[in-house]
């Protein structure tokens, strides 16, 4: 074996002798290290980890565990880790773990509450929210008390704790685009936010809190009116077509707005809580105040298609209330279907005249009462009629004017409710009109015009067939003798026919003649006395000699 | 002693880089007088240092696993997916052949890497002649299927670069995938400074 090895060893080269290097021990410091970098991350979460509460809600909508996150300022203080019901199945408890930073929201007095997804103003975040899910949203109160069960609202709170500024009541028929959240602007500056709403015990209307921030609740004053700013709000009425809307935002979202009515009014700001009127537009809410309403019914005897529950009914032009009600009646007298319109007025907003009526009937001794005044303004012709307001769409809309022609009615002053005689629409009078041409075009006979007509064509036909078979071939023959006629008479005036040549001369021969004539006048004219005396000599008869025959003319006399 | 001679009995020691064979001097620090690198006859402190780097391994995969890999955000959707989470979600969303490929990447491969070395080096150590063939195999599967656990690390830089659509769709890296990253590097160190001719020392020549 030594053999073997000898003999490759010699010649074999010496390894170099170097410095230690570093101990091999060294390479524990990697899994120590790494020990470090575990132990850290372990004591990171240990330190980062709050308290853990247990939420309960009616429902888990939207709540998903390892997902859902608690929000404080929209700043995420925990997370859902588990949801589950509980033991009773009323409800369902949401385990969520508070970062540790968020330990003071494990106190009693903080509200929890699961607030659902649903459009923004932010846009996107709005979106987002919409699409990421709900999120439970936190409210911290002021105690130190330590707990770690609590009970979810069901709606947010109505103002997070601490915040500056008051909150308002608005009472509205219904809710329309509003949410929670949705903004309350003044001049189109959001100045809050509707915090709650609730449906009225009676079930009749919904009344929304609004919570407006400081220093801007100071300008809800005790005479301010609110209106709901929400939407796009198209209408077509009988007074044409309206659309209003706010900022986009506010169309997307919803929103109130406020303002004082314009001119003096009081302006001393609102208490805290103290409650208003929504209203559906910023018209009706500016709107002077309408004062009592009062019902009254007009019987019209004409069909009302295009008149709608709501539509306007004027006073000689000014606004003065609305249809409420369009019921159809049977009159056994006259077996016809009248239409029975109720509607509500407010004679307060004729303003002026009002007063003025009021006052002239007081004093009169009358009472004040409508009834009294109607029963004096129907004397005088008032009626009322429904009109054509949109010819476009028909809408129709109730206008009472007084209407000196019409006919005298009985007005019953005491009725309940007052029932204001009607008279026939404009248009309605031209239907009568065009009913009546009608009639009157049926009376004619068209079935005997139509007989006799066609006799006559009939006897037309054949009076022309007789002249195209009899007369017309009498007629050919007698143009073409007349063409015989005529071409002999061509041939007659033809320049070489005899008539012409025997024409010509004779014509020579007459201007020869006139040529004499002429000379035998001329003659007689310069010798007159040729007559008595007979001719002279041949020489004196050359009349018409070249020029040089002037002297011998000359020296003749 | 029977067979074939080895080095060591020869006296002798190859050098590993390039490869030239000295003689034995038995000194620590021996150096290659060629190449300059160090020489020695199995791997320096080969067992404690693979020990250390498999045990470093293992304790970064625990937060790998533990911790998020990847945040996912689609249309403000915000997912955060560990490793065994995302595979979870592969196999309900539909592509379970995914999950497999997945699911053998970052969990299979990495615990059979602790499995085979913790084996290799236990044997080895122990001078065992067991199964010395199907050793070395194992230890050139382990060799070979290291970097593949890097798939994870690979799919998440890809991710992070290709999907980043705003609010739509994006994809963020989370610290599991460092520590996952870390694993995979330390195992594959760890596989390499273990020497394979341990596994052989134990031997008798008989075979």
């Amino acid at each position: 074996m030594t053999d073997d090895k000898k003999p490759i060893t010699d010649d074999l080269p010496e390894p170099v002798v170097r410095r230690p290097r570093v101990n091999a021990s060294i390479v524990w410091l990697v899994p120590i290290i790494a020990a470090l970098v575990g132990l850290s991350l372990v004591i990171h979460a240990w330190i980062e980890a709050g308290p853990t509460v247990s939420i309960s809600f009616l429902s888990a909508e939207g709540l998903d565990p390892g997902k859902t996150v608690v929000k404080y300022k929209n700043v995420t203080i925990g997370r859902v880790t588990a949801v589950r019901l509980s033991e009773d199945r009323s409800r369902v408890i949401a385990k969520v773990a508070l970062e540790k930073s968020a330990q003071g929201f494990a106190t009693a007095d903080t509200r929890f509450w699961v607030v659902r997804p649903r459009i923004g103003l932010g846009g996107v975040s709005g979106i987002d929210t919409l699409l990421s899910g709900a999120f439970i949203g936190a409210d911290v109160g002021e105690s130190s008390e330590p707990k770690s069960e609590f009970t979810g609202l069901e709606n947010p709170p109505p103002v997070t704790h601490g915040a500056p500024g008051k909150t308002f009541d608005l009472h509205s028929d219904d809710l329309g685009s509003l949410d929670i959240g949705s903004p309350v602007y003044y001049r189109r500056i959001q100045v809050g936010r509707v915090s709650t709403y609730h449906l009225d015990k009676d079930g009749k209307g919904v009344t929304l809190q609004i919570f407006v921030d400081a220093p801007n609740d100071q300008f809800v004053t005790t005479s301010s009116r609110f209106w709901n700013a929400s939407g796009v709000d198209v209408s077509l009425g009988a007074d044409g077509l309206k659309v209003n809307t706010q900022s986009l935002a506010t169309v997307l979202a919803g929103g109130v707005a406020f303002q004082d009515p314009p001119g003096p009014h009081d302006a001393t700001p609102a208490q805290e809580d103290a409650a208003y009127r929504l209203f559906n537009d910023r018209a009706t809410a500016m709107a002077p105040p309408d004062g009592e309403p009062k019902y009254i019914r007009m019987r019209f005897e004409q069909s009302l298609r295009g008149l709608a529950v709501d539509a306007p009914v004027e006073f000689l032009g000014v606004p003065f209330g609305r249809v409420v009600s369009i019921n159809l009646d049977f009159d056994e007298k006259t077996q016809t279907f009248p239409t029975i319109v109720g509607a509500v007025v407010y004679p307060a907003r004729l303003g002026k005249a009002h007063d003025k009526l009021v006052a002239l009937a007081r004093e009169r001794g009358d009472d004040e009462q409508m009834s009294q005044m109607m029963g004096r303004l129907v004397e005088h012709g008032l009626r009322a009629q429904a009109r054509t307001g949109n010819l476009l769409t028909g809408q129709l809309y109730i206008a009472m004017d007084f209407l000196p022609k019409a006919p005298k009615v009985a007005f019953d002053g005491t009725a309940k409710p007052l029932e204001i005689p009607t008279a026939p629409g404009d248009l309605d009078k031209i239907q009568q009109q065009i009913a009546d041409i009608v009639g009157k075009l049926q009376k004619v006979p068209f079935d005997s015009i139509g007989k006799n007509l066609d006799q006559s064509l009939g006897e037309l036909n054949r009076t022309l067939k007789q002249v195209n078979g009899n007369v017309l071939p009498e007629v050919t023959n007698t143009l073409k003798g007349a063409q015989q006629t005529l071409g002999t008479a061509n041939s007659a005036f033809a320049p070489d026919a005899p008539l012409q040549q025997n024409l010509g001369g004779s014509l020579q021969e007459l201007q020869r003649a006139a040529r004499s004539l002429r000379v035998l006048t001329d003659y007689l004219g310069d010798h007159p006395d040729a007559l008595l005396r007979g001719r002279r000599a041949d020489d004196k008869l050359q009349p018409a000699p070249p020029p040089p025959a002037a002297p011998t003319q000359g020296s003749k006399p | 002693m029977s067979g074939l001679p080895r080095a060591s009995d020869l006296g002798l020691v190859g050098c590993h880089v390039c490869g030239m064979v000295c003689r034995d001097v038995e000194a620590p620090d021996a150096a290659c007088p060629r190449c300059g690198s160090s020489l020695h006859k199995r791997k320096t402190a080969s067992y404690s240092r693979t020990w250390a780097l498999l045990i470093a391994a293992f304790i970064f995969y625990i937060p790998a696993n533990v911790l998020p890999i990847m945040r996912t955000v689609s249309v403000g959707d915000v997912d955060d997916n560990t490793i065994l989470s995302g595979i979870i979600e592969l196999w309900v969303k539909g592509s379970p052949d995914l999950a497999v490929i997945v699911f053998t990447a970052s969990i299979v491969v990495p615990v059979l890497k602790f499995f085979a070395l913790s084996l290799l080096l236990i044997s080895a150590q122990r001078g065992s002649r067991w199964a010395q063939r199907q050793r070395s195999k194992l230890y050139r599967l382990v060799e070979f299927i290291g970097y593949w656990s890097m798939l994870d690390v690979f799919v998440v830089a890809l991710l992070t670069a290709l999907v980043q659509f705003g609010f739509f769709s994006q994809v963020e890296p989370l610290p599991g995938v460092v520590y996952f990253g870390l694993t995979v590097v330390i195992t594959m160190l760890a596989s390499m400074t273990f020497d394979p001719r341990l596994i052989w020392d134990g031997r008798d020549f008989d075979d």
